[in-house]
């Protein structure tokens, strides 16, 4: 393992849960690792795959979606439809052998700051084991 | 059990015969079927309306233009067809048919759907060099006997789907031995009933021949295996999928030409994810090297997040690549594994909701931990 590996998280984190999430997170001082890009997102349902593929094409280590849990989605179904995509999604990357633990699906609410540095730092500390993904340095995409 | 139409006539000849019959009786007011293009083995698929034209149409004939689904879908995308027609299209073809209804693409109304059991068609190069018709008693002694030729679409000889579902009538083909003798119809619906009311020939009842449709099916399970195993031998992963698609012109013909793909503007073909000199040069800074055109992954990986869910395993997308690359394997193998996940079979019912576009509250509930 390269000990000054860094990784490139992405995070998509919807408005209502999961960045109210982030915020508590930071307004307690709880301790995140740095590795995260925060993209804000209206609602889980959002992410469209493309964002995700390109993520990891662009570079990405790992992308992270977060959202509110199944039944608080503000927009009542969105979560739902994001977890079929989701699921849609690592099973496409598990069929082609392409690493599918480098993409995540957590749900945080407003109330879990606490929840959310774990998930985070989990997350970092898993993606550094992997080490960098190897569409980093792939010229051929 | 169903009522089965039995015309004393070799398989294709009797059902040219029942499409005439249907005109002239003006049971339909249009045929919808593969149909003999000059004097070479060209085929191409036509809507027949002049009785006199039935002779030449070729609507067994083992090889597919296009997938008929995409082509009835251009004509009753808009509105449904006024006036009835029958329709000869292959299980596939009519699977496709099915998600493009479901997905407002198209309209089955006024439509009698005629299929059959498949035994495949050839890659459409093996109509390019004049000696098609020399394959044809080859396809037909494997048809009787339940056999998997080599020759055919490779998606073809992997095909487990060989039964058509939904459909008014059924052919009897597959492991049927007196198909050189006789044609048998099999009046799945009312509406198959209606149109075989009065055609000439014997009615009686009889099952599909199950056995032979199971020996088949294992033949064809048995070469799904191999023929997975070819694309992911190299273990696929990101350098096997930079390898596979190195070749791709990106013409993208392989989306042309998928009955499932049916966007007007397609998503990789937008501004949105067009490469700017920005993004080479950012590729330039990290890489110190980019392809060019870049996006070949993100297109081949990106179509499959929309359609491979959907994936009917025609095999057209293989088929028309300029730079022979295995497609319609690829995606068939990655929607399978899809179509499992989901216990979704794509056109098997009209009802089922696409995938995408619906979810169960309870599912997958370990996930989002
Ligand atoms: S048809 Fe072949 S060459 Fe053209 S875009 Fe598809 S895979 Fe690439
Ligand atoms: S991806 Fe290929 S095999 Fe699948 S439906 Fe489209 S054209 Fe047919
Ligand atoms: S608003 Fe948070 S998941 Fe929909």
């Amino acid at each position: 393992m390269d000990k000054d590996f860094k990784p490139n998280i992405v995070g998509f984190l919807c408005n209502w849960c999961s960045y109210a999430g982030a915020d508590l997170a930071g307004s307690n001082k709880l301790e995140i690792k740095p590795f995260l890009s925060v993209v804000k997102v209206m609602c889980s349902s959002r992410v469209n795959s493309n964002l995700v593929l390109t993520s990891f094409l662009w570079g990405a280590d790992g992308v992270l979606i977060a959202g509110c849990h199944p039944g608080d989605c503000h927009y009542e179904k969105g979560n739902y439809y994001a977890r079929r995509r989701f699921a849609l999604l690592k099973k496409i990357m598990e069929s082609l052998n392409l690493e599918p633990q480098r993409l995540q699906l957590s749900w945080v609410s407003a109330s879990e700051g606490k929840r959310y540095a774990e998930v985070v730092n989990k997350f970092a500390e898993d993606i550094t084991k992997i080490g960098p993904s190897p569409f980093r340095k792939n010229q051929n995409l | 059990m169903s009522d089965v139409l039995k015309i004393k006539k070799p398989v294709e000849e009797g059902i040219t015969e029942f499409l005439k019959f249907l005109l002239e009786k003006n049971k339909v007011k249009g045929i919808f079927t593969l149909r003999k293009a000059g004097k070479t083995d060209s085929f191409s698929y036509s809507l027949i309306t002049d009785v006199e034209e039935i002779k030449n149409a070729a609507p067994l004939t083992p090889i597919m233009p296009a997938n008929a689904g995409q082509l009835l879908s251009s004509f009753t995308l808009e509105d449904a067809i006024k006036e009835p027609i029958a329709v000869v299209i292959r299980p596939c073809e009519l699977r496709a048919f099915v998600e493009l209804t479901k997905r407002t693409q198209a309209n089955m109304e006024n439509i009698y759907l005629i299929s059959s059991t498949c035994a495949g068609v050839f890659p459409l190069k093996s109509a390019q060099n004049g000696k098609f018709s020399q394959l044809l008693p080859k396809y037909w002694e494997a048809a009787k006997k339940s056999e998997v030729l080599a020759s055919l679409r490779p998606t073809c000889t992997a095909c487990e789907h060989f039964v058509p579902a939904l459909a008014d009538i059924t052919i009897s083909v597959v492991g049927n031995k007196n198909l050189t003798e006789e044609c048998s119809l099999h009046l799945n619906t009312s509406k198959g009933e209606e149109l075989a009311q009065g055609a000439p020939g014997n009615k009686t009842t009889e099952k599909l021949n199950d056995k032979e449709l199971a020996q088949l099916k294992e033949l064809r399970l048995k070469e799904r295996e191999k023929l997975f195993a070819s694309v992911n031998d190299k273990n696929l992963g990101l350098a096997g999928l930079v390898k596979t698609f190195a070749p791709c012109l990106s013409c993208h013909g392989c989306r042309q030409v998928c009955p499932i793909c049916f966007c007007t503007l397609c998503d990789f073909d937008s501004k949105t994810h067009e490469d700017t000199a920005s993004h080479y040069q950012s590729e330039l800074n990290q890489k110190g090297g980019a392809r060019v055109p870049s996006g070949t992954i993100f297109f081949h990986t990106g179509r499959m997040i929309h359609m491979a869910v959907s994936c009917v395993n025609c095999g057209m997308c293989s088929d028309v690549c300029p730079a022979d690359i295995p497609v319609a394997t690829l995606f068939s193998m990655v929607g399978e594994s899809l179509q499992k996940l989901f216990d979704y079979l794509p056109g098997r019912d009209l009802e089922e909701p696409a995938p995408s576009e619906t979810f169960i509250e309870n599912e997958f509930a370990g996930l989002g931990e």
